[in-house]
């Protein structure tokens, strides 16, 4: 509520300065990432949960794209939001029955994670603020747009997962392979990622099969028993 | 300090990044719900991939960020999958549990307390 304050006064204030377009849309998809992901930890209900999580990494993927990783962006646009959301609903869907659908928690450990976590935050901002490395902005930043700067990163970062450098001064010649300094492709990292995603789904789906016949015999036995373990 | 008019730096991002681990990590410890933990997990995901985007952007860091070059992006993708695989693994298991004990509490899950 304050930041939206400060926001739409700051908007006001800087009309006659003009505004940084950039930073508009930082800040808007920053105040979204941040309050959907608290929503998250405050709302009770699991099936709110997913939704805030759902437009939390959705503006997430906002400041990929202002980052100038338009690729890294759109995958996580189709594999996080698209992909493991879906998996993550299905999964409130398959087991939302009515006790569980919101579950509270102790208000005791509300506020023990509330101090933890407020000391976690500060450490990190922190830590954000005084890296001398990357807390003061290059020089000409003020003078730079993104569309100066930035060329498609897509197939840059193709070629490199197949195992070919195209990006950056390996192309401008600085650095030579006979420096021995040059960089390396990721073919190793991404065959290993594949195949490591593979295995992972096959052994999901093996973990989440349905043992039909067992709770059956389950079943059947409680009846007999009256219910009794 | 005007937001609006002052250019975006690699710290805006880390405060960013920053929140989402923190929320991430609040929520893994305060959930009762197994899938909310699982959201929390995908949380602190979210926040380190913030800070590879931001570390390794040419926009955000220019001359510097060529010292990177790709990196930061690669490991933003692996770290995706990563998670996609992750939140397959700890589904199948969430179901498993709820298969066995008919809930989704993790503070029920104490069979093996000693």
């Amino acid at each position: 509520m304050i930041g939206t304050l400060f926001g739409v006064s700051s908007l006001l204030a800087a009309t006659s300065g003009g505004i940084n377009w950039h930073s508009f849309f930082f800040l808007l998809f920053a105040l979204l990432a941040c309050g959907l992901a608290v929503a998250v930890v405050l709302a009770d209900n699991v099936v709110r949960m997913a939704f805030y999580l759902v437009l939390s990494l959705g503006a997430t993927a906002g400041l990929f794209f202002l980052a100038g990783a338009e690729f890294v962006g759109a995958m996580q646009l189709m594999i996080y939001v698209g992909g493991t959301l879906v998996l993550l609903i299905f999964g409130v869907m398959l087991t939302a029955q009515e006790p569980f659908v919101a579950i509270k928690t102790p208000a005791r450990d509300k506020v023990l994670a509330g101090i933890v976590g407020g000391g976690l935050l500060a450490v990190l901002l922190q830590a954000a603020f005084t890296g001398p490395a990357w807390s003061e902005a290059p020089a000409d930043m003020a003078e730079r747009t993104l569309g100066q700067v930035t060329q498609p990163s897509a197939t840059p970062l193709g070629m490199a997962l197949v195992g070919v450098r195209v990006d950056g001064d390996v192309a401008s010649g600085e650095r030579s392979p006979a420096d021995g300094n040059v960089r390396s492709g990721y073919l190793l990292p991404f065959e290993i990622v594949s195949v490591h995603l593979l295995v992972v789904l096959v052994g999901a789906a093996y973990l989440a099969r349905t043992k039909r016949r067992k709770a059956v015999a389950i079943a059947r036995d409680e009846s007999t028993t009256g219910g009794v373990r | 300090m005007n937001l609006l008019s002052d250019p975006v730096g690699v710290s805006h991002y880390l405060v960013v990044g920053a929140i989402l681990f923190t929320t991430g990590v609040v929520c893994m410890v305060v959930k009762r719900n197994a899938l909310g933990v699982l959201m929390g997990i995908e949380l602190v995901l979210n926040g380190a991939n913030v800070n590879f985007v931001a570390f390794g952007s040419p926009v955000l860091r220019g001359e510097q960020a060529s010292i990177l070059g790709l990196d930061g992006q690669a490991m933003a993708l692996f770290v995706i999958l990563l998670a996609a695989a992750e939140a397959a693994v700890a589904l199948a298991i969430t179901l498993n549990f709820y298969n066995n004990h008919a809930t989704v509490d993790v503070d029920r899950a104490d069979d093996l307390k000693g």
